[in-house]
């Protein structure tokens, strides 16, 4: 690990100030994914900012019957909230299906959507990986890319996203809320939030440099049925495979996002129209553009397999 | 062209690809595999105070800021009953209690943790007065190495005491009602602590009857 310098930040905005007064200066939550990397030298901060104590640890409901979910609220503390598992189970299923109790209990929201690929050259800095140095080149194209993507890739990076809780927040339509250094906030939507690779798989997601997430806010509880279906190499304690999240209506309308196949959270609106015809429709429409590897084409089928099964479930 | 790479790769490296990946199987970590592409920060370390209070103990200790809780309680400390098996979170060796719930202390940093309470397998028990868990394992034979078994049992109480809470898990079938104690909630909310050995069926026996005794 690199030396740095370390600084417990006391509000959202001393946490900016610092971010921009410290250029390559990281946020640090629940430090599961960023003292991963930096054991590794694959994120090398300078300087941290603990953003532990910033008392954005809070549930909220708002004022329209939605929630508000602070940007350090542990993983395990909002799955086991009580509005989480009545009005919004989708999202507490993604959560219990994701790492272990003990990184839960330290895995934030903010981190949680945050946290970089487990693409396996991503980590190896013996071999080529234009995420991690632009440039170098794309080892997982010809190489292992078993769990890699297979809808939103480029010839740079075909690199997937490993949040489950991303998946959830993107079927709930949720608004990622943020505040600049220079003071002023902003909200984005989770759809808009993610970068996809292109020619720059360095850059992931829309926020910007000492940008601190203060907050995840919710619409009012969508209703329905919510299944959040999860396959991997274990039962417990891996990373997806590919992922179903759908809310099924009394009517039959609903919503799909999938997970463990792209470099983000992935929902086709459109595709979602098909959901009368079938799991097999709207498979097909969600896996039109997918551009697969000899090592991960078996995702296509999996994709519409996993999605009949929870549609199933949903229904029954 | 594909063929080549794959070429490259030994079999070391696609497990360790497994690892990190779909599978987070605990393994040796990649030590300094990244040290010759990563950027050069030229800064010295840097040394920083934080105080801990351990099984009961205040320490005041002066840390560089790298040092992980793990590290800062194994070798600062010499408490050695907090086990290192791979450093990244993916076998659960490390499980302590801070603040009463169980985490992993290879991924947090000790400066993180000042004035809090953290608890390790010292302090739950002593050879003659066992802990109620403590004797569990022993009774029901719930290791053979013994090298996970600190982590296990930490994590254990730990996980008891979020079941008892009500906090739902993976398994649970209705998400709002409370969860209840059984085989299958044990294994799925203890599978953040691997056992290379395998004692998994007499863990799950050593818990539930812990359990019963509200360890
Ligand atoms: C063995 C293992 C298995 C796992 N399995 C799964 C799994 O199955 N599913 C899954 O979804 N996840 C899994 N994870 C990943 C885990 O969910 C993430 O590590 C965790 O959510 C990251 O949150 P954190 O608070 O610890 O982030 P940190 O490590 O503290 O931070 C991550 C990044 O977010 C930035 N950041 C943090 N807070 C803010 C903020 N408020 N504003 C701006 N930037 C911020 C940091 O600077 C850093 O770049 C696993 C992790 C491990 C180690
Ligand atoms: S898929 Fe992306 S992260 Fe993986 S090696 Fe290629 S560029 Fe790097
Ligand atoms: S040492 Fe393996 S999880 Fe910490
Ligand atoms: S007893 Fe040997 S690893 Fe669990």
């Amino acid at each position: 690990m690199k030396p740095f310098t370390y600084e417990r930040a006391g509000s959202p905005q001393a946490a900016v100030a610092s971010a921009a007064a410290h250029p390559g200066a990281r946020f640090i939550a629940g430090g599961t994914n960023l003292l991963d990397l930096m054991k590794l030298e694959i994120e090398t901060p300078a300087h941290l900012i603990d953003v532990n104590g910033l008392g954005l640890d809070q549930i909220e409901g708002t004022a329209d019957g939605g929630l508000r979910i602070g940007a350090l609220v542990r993983n395990s503390d909002l799955a086991a909230d009580a509005r989480v598992r009545r009005d919004y189970a989708l999202l507490a299923r993604a959560l219990l299906s994701g790492a272990s109790g003990q990184l839960r209990n330290r895995a934030t929201t903010a981190g949680n959507l945050l946290q970089r690929t487990r693409c396996p050259y991503f980590y190896d800095s013996d071999l080529p990986c234009n995420k991690r140095l632009p440039g170098s080149g794309c080892a997982a194209l010809g190489g292992y890319s078993r769990q890699h993507a297979i809808l939103g890739v480029s010839e740079a990076c075909i690199a997937a996203h490993p949040s489950d809780m991303a998946v959830a927040l993107r079927a709930l339509d949720a608004v990622v809320e943020t505040l600049r250094p220079d003071g002023s906030t902003r909200s984005l939507a989770l759809a808009d939030f993610h970068r996809l690779p292109g020619e720059t798989p360095q850059v992931e997601h829309a926020l910007e440099p000492g940008e601190l997430i203060v907050a995840v806010t919710l619409p009012p509880p969508p209703g329905g049925r919510h299944v959040y279906r999860k396959v991997r190499d274990r039962a417990s304690y891996a990373f997806a495979l590919v992922a179903v999240a759908v809310i099924v209506q009394p009517d039959g309308r609903g919503r799909v996002a999938l997970g463990g196949v792209a470099p983000k959270p992935w929902r086709l609106e459109a595709a979602e129209a098909e959901l009368p015809r079938g799991a097999s429709a709207v498979a097909t429409a969600l896996l039109a553009e997918a551009r697969t590897t000899r090592e991960n084409a078996y995702k296509t089928l999996l994709v519409e397999r996993t999605l009949a099964a929870a549609l199933a479930e949903a229904r029954s | 062209m594909d063929d080549c790479l794959h070429l490259k790769i030994t079999r070391r490296r696609l497990l360790i690809a497994s690892a990190v990946s779909a599978s987070a199987a605990a393994l040796p970590s990649l030590s300094g595999a990244a040290s010759r592409d990563a950027p050069q920060t030229a800064a010295a370390p840097v040394q920083q105070r934080v105080r801990l209070r351990i099984n009961g103990e205040v320490h005041s200790l002066e840390l560089d800021t790298r040092t992980t809780l793990l590290d800062a309680l194994r070798e600062h400390l010499q408490l050695t009953g907090t086990k290192k098996g791979c450093d990244h979170g993916q076998c659960g060796a490390c499980t302590v209690l801070l603040d009463g719930r169980r985490i992993n202390a290879c991924l947090t940093l000790a400066v993180m943790h000042e004035g809090a309470e953290l608890t390790t397998i010292e302090g739950l028990g002593t050879p003659g007065r066992l802990h109620p868990m403590q004797a569990a394992f022993v009774k029901h034979d719930a290791f053979q190495c013994g090298y996970c078994t600190p982590g296990q049992i930490c994590s254990a109480l730990g996980m008891l005491d979020e079941l008892r809470a009500g906090q739902p898990s993976h398994v649970s079938a209705d998400l709002e009602a409370a969860p209840t104690l059984s085989a299958d909630e044990i294994r799925e909310r203890m599978s953040g602590n691997l056992c290379r050995c395998g004692a998994y069926s007499n863990l799950v026996e050593a818990i539930t009857e812990a359990a019963g005794s509200r360890a």
